[in-house]
C-alpha cells in the first residue's frame, strides 16, 4: 500500500520508455524493408531532434508552468558550439568521440545560456516572461546570424561585422560565418543514437518530475504562494527547471546540427519556437508521452500528406484540432476513461487521468 | 522565554493603516485564537508573521531571532507553517505529493540523486512516504493518497493543508479559518485532531475562525481585533463577556 504510488509512476514511465522503443523498431522495420520515401528518412534525425525539444519544452511550460516562446533560441547554441565543436575537433580524434564531445559542448552551452537568461526573465510571470523568452530567442538568432568566428595560426578571431575584419592570415579559414553560417561537420548522425538520446533525455526528465525537485517544480506551478509557505525556495527551482529544459534543448541542437553539412541561424527562428510549442500544447501540457506522439505525428505528417499537394495544410489544421478535442474535450476524455476502465490494466487509467491535466 | 514574541506590529497599504500596534506573546504548547469582525485585519497578521507582507513597523520575534524581512521559504525553515483561507493546495498532484512537498526540507537528497536514482533516493523516497503516510493517517486521508487533489471534497482539502503545513515540522502553527465549510459533525471533530496534533507534536497553535463555539472550545487565550486595533483579548470567558466584543460583532456603541 505504502509503496504503491511510487511504482505506479514507474510504471507509466515504463509505458512511455516501451512506446519510444516501439515507434524506434517499427520505424526500424520500415525502412528495412524499403517503405519509408526518401524525404522522409531524411527527416528521422530532424524528428528525433524535435521530439527531444518538445519533451524539454514540456518541462518549461507543463511542469514549471512557464510558457517560453524562445525555445529554439537554445536550440540553436547547441547546435551552433556542437558544430563548431565537430569542426575545430573534427580532424584531430576519432568520430565518435568528435560527436560526443560537441553534444556534450552544445548540451554545456545551452545549460550555461539558460541560467544566465533564466536569471532575469524568471522574475517575471506569465504573458510577461512569454514575451521576454520571445525576445531573448530573437536576441540569440541575430547574434549568430552576425557571428564571424576565423582560425588561423594565431588562434581564434571573433568578429560581429564580416568575414573581412577576421584579419585572417593565408592559412586561416573562416567557421562561422555569419548569415551563412557554419559549414563542414560531420554528418555523424544517425536514427539510432537520435533514439538513443530521446532515452536519454526521458530517464532525465522522468526521474526528475518524480523526485523531491520535480516536486518543488509542480508545487510552484500549482500555487506559488503555497510552495513559499512551506518552505519552497522558489528562484532557485525555477531556475533549475530552466536551466535543464535549456540543456536538453541545446543537445537537440547539437543533434539536429549534425544531420546537415550546413547550419544557419536563420532556421531557429520564431516559427521554429512555435512549432515546439503547439507539439506540447497539442500532446498535452505536462504530459510527456502526449509531446512525443505529437512531436513525431506532426513532423511526419506534412511528408506523408505530399500527395495532397495544396489540401497539405488543410489536413494538417484538421489533424491538429481532432487531436486537440482528443486531448482537452470532457466527453472524449470521459470517453476514454470509460474505455481504460473496461481494460484488465489498471495504469490506462492512471495515464487518462494525467491527461485531463 | 516565549516562542514568538510581536510587539507594536503595524503595516500601511498607502494611506490605509490596516493593522496597528498588535502584540502577542505566543509559549509552546498553547492554542491560540485571533477573531474579529470581516476586515478588522486577521489574515494581514497572519500574511506578516509568514513573510507574505512586510510590516511597517514593529517586530516579529521567533526563538530569540528577528524574522521580519525574511522571505516566506525562509520563515518557514524558522518553524511558522501555516494554511489559507481561501484553499491553495497544489492541485494537479496527489494528496500524498502534497505532504511530500510539505516535507521538502524535512527530508533531502540533491538534484543529481533524482535524476540518476542513486540508491540513497530509494531510502530518502521510503522514508518521505512513511512519514507523509503517518500524517495523512492523522487527518484520516490515507485512503485518498493516490487522489489528485483536487478531487477531494472541501472538508478533505481543508485537512491536507493542515497536514501538509504540518509536514514543514513548525514550531507555530497558523491556522487561517479551519473548520469555514465544515459542518457541526467535522467542526467537532476538528478541535480533536487540532488538540492531538498539539500534544503529539507539541507545537503552539494560533488560529482565525468565525465559528465561536470552535474558537471558544479549543483556544486558551483569545485577541480580538477591530478596525486593526485590538480590542479585547485574555481567556475565552474574559472575551466572551467584554461590551466591546459584543458590540464589534453586533453593532453599536461600545
Amino acid at each position: 500500500m505504502k509503496m504503491k504510488p511510487l511504482s505506479r509512476s514507474f510504471r507509466r514511465d515504463l509505458v512511455t520508455y516501451g512506446m519510444v522503443v516501439v515507434m524506434f523498431l517499427a520505424i526500424q522495420l520500415l525502412s528495412g524493408m524499403g517503405m519509408l520515401t526518401n524525404s522522409l528518412s531524411g527527416q528521422l534525425v530532424p524528428i528525433c531532434a524535435y521530439i527531444i525539444m518538445a519533451i524539454s519544452l514540456n518541462l518549461t511550460v507543463g511542469i514549471l508552468g512557464e510558457l517560453s516562446l524562445g525555445h529554439a533560441g537554445f536550440m540553436s547554441v547547441g547546435g551552433f558550439v556542437g558544430a563548431f565543436v565537430s569542426v575545430c575537433v573534427g580532424d584531430a580524434v576519432p568520430g565518435w568521440l568528435c560527436f560526443a564531445l560537441a553534444l556534450l559542448a552544445g548540451t554545456a552551452a545551452a545549460a550555461l545560456f539558460g541560467f544566465l537568461i533564466g536569471i532575469p526573465v524568471l522574475r517575471l510571470q506569465g504573458d510577461y516572461l512569454a514575451i521576454v523568452t520571445l525576445a531573448f530567442g530573437e536576441i540569440i538568432k541575430n547574434l549568430l546570424n552576425s557571428f564571424y568566428v576565423g582560425r588561423d595560426a594565431s588562434g581564434f578571431h571573433v568578429s560581429l561585422k564580416d568575414a573581412l575584419s577576421l584579419n585572417l592570415d593565408e592559412t586561416g579559414d573562416v567557421i562561422i560565418n555569419g548569415a551563412q553560417g557554419i559549414t563542414g561537420m560531420p554528418r555523424s548522425a544517425t536514427f539510432g543514437l537520435g533514439f538513443v538520446l530521446i532515452l536519454i533525455t526521458l530517464f532525465i526528465v522522468l526521474n526528475l518530475i518524480n523526485s523531491r525537485t520535480g516536486r518543488a517544480i509542480m508545487s510552484i506551478r500549482d500555487n506559488r504562494i503555497a510552495a513559499e509557505s512551506v518552505g519552497v525556495n522558489v528562484t532557485r527551482y525555477k531556475l533549475i527547471a530552466f536551466t535543464i529544459s535549456a540543456a536538453l534543448a541545446g543537445l537537440a541542437g547539437a543533434l539536429y546540427a549534425h544531420n546537415f553539412s550546413s547550419l544557419v541561424a536563420k532556421k531557429f527562428d520564431y516559427n521554429t519556437s512555435i512549432l515546439i510549442l503547439v507539439f506540447v500544447v497539442v500532446g498535452g501540457m505536462g504530459n510527456i508521452r502526449g509531446s512525443i506522439i505529437a512531436a513525431a505525428l506532426l513532423t511526419i505528417l506534412p511528408e506523408l500528406l505530399r500527395g495532397f499537394s495544396d489540401y497539405r495544410m488543410l489536413v494538417y489544421a484538421v489533424v491538429l484540432i481532432v487531436m486537440m478535442l482528443f486531448n482537452q474535450s470532457p466527453q472524449l476524455v470521459a470517453w476514454r476513461r470509460r474505455l481504460a476502465a473496461r481494460l484488465p490494466l489498471p495504469r490506462k487509467k492512471a495515464a487518462a487521468g494525467e491527461k485531463e491535466v | 522565554m516565549a516562542l514568538l514574541e510581536i510587539t507594536n506590529l503595524g503595516i500601511a497599504f498607502g494611506g490605509l493603516q490596516a493593522v496597528e500596534k498588535f502584540a502577542l506573546s505566543i509559549e509552546k504548547g498553547h492554542l491560540y485564537g485571533l477573531i474579529g469582525p470581516n476586515g478588522a485585519g486577521k489574515t494581514t497578521v497572519f500574511n506578516m508573521l509568514t513573510g507574505v507582507y512586510q510590516p511597517t513597523e514593529g517586530d516579529i520575534v521567533l526563538d530569540g531571532r528577528s524574522i521580519v524581512g525574511l522571505k516566506p521559504a525562509v520563515i518557514n525553515k524558522a518553524g511558522i507553517a501555516r494554511t489559507f483561507q481561501n484553499i491553495r493546495l497544489f492541485k494537479d498532484m496527489t494528496v500524498l505529493d502534497n505532504v511530500k512537498v510539505g516535507l521538502h526540507n524535512q527530508v533531502k537528497y540533491t538534484t543529481a540523486t533524482g535524476i540518476l536514482r542513486l540508491p540513497s533516493y530509494f531510502v530518502k523516497e521510503r522514508a518521505m512516504n512513511e512519514k507523509a503516510m503517518e500524517l495523512l493517517k492523522i487527518f484520516d486521508l490515507d485512503g485518498e493518497a493516490g487522489q489528485p487533489a483536487s478531487s477531494l471534497p472541501y472538508g478533505k482539502q481543508r485537512k491536507l493543508e493542515i497536514a501538509r503545513a504540518l509536514a514543514t515540522n513548525p514550531k507555530l502553527l497558523l491556522l487561517d479559518e479551519p473548520a469555514a465549510g465544515m459542518n457541526p459533525n467535522e467542526t467537532a471533530e476538528l478541535m480533536e485532531t487540532v488538540r492531538f496534533v498539539r500534544d503529539k507534536f507539541g507545537i503552539a497553535v494560533l488560529l482565525i475562525e468565525h465559528d465561536m463555539s470552535f474558537v471558544m472550545g479549543l483556544c486558551e487565550h483569545i485577541t480580538v481585533l477591530d478596525y486593526g486595533r485590538i480590542i479585547a483579548e485574555g481567556d475565552p470567558e474574559t472575551v466572551r463577556s467584554d461590551p466591546k466584543v459584543i458590540a464589534a460583532y453586533l453593532g453599536g456603541e461600545a
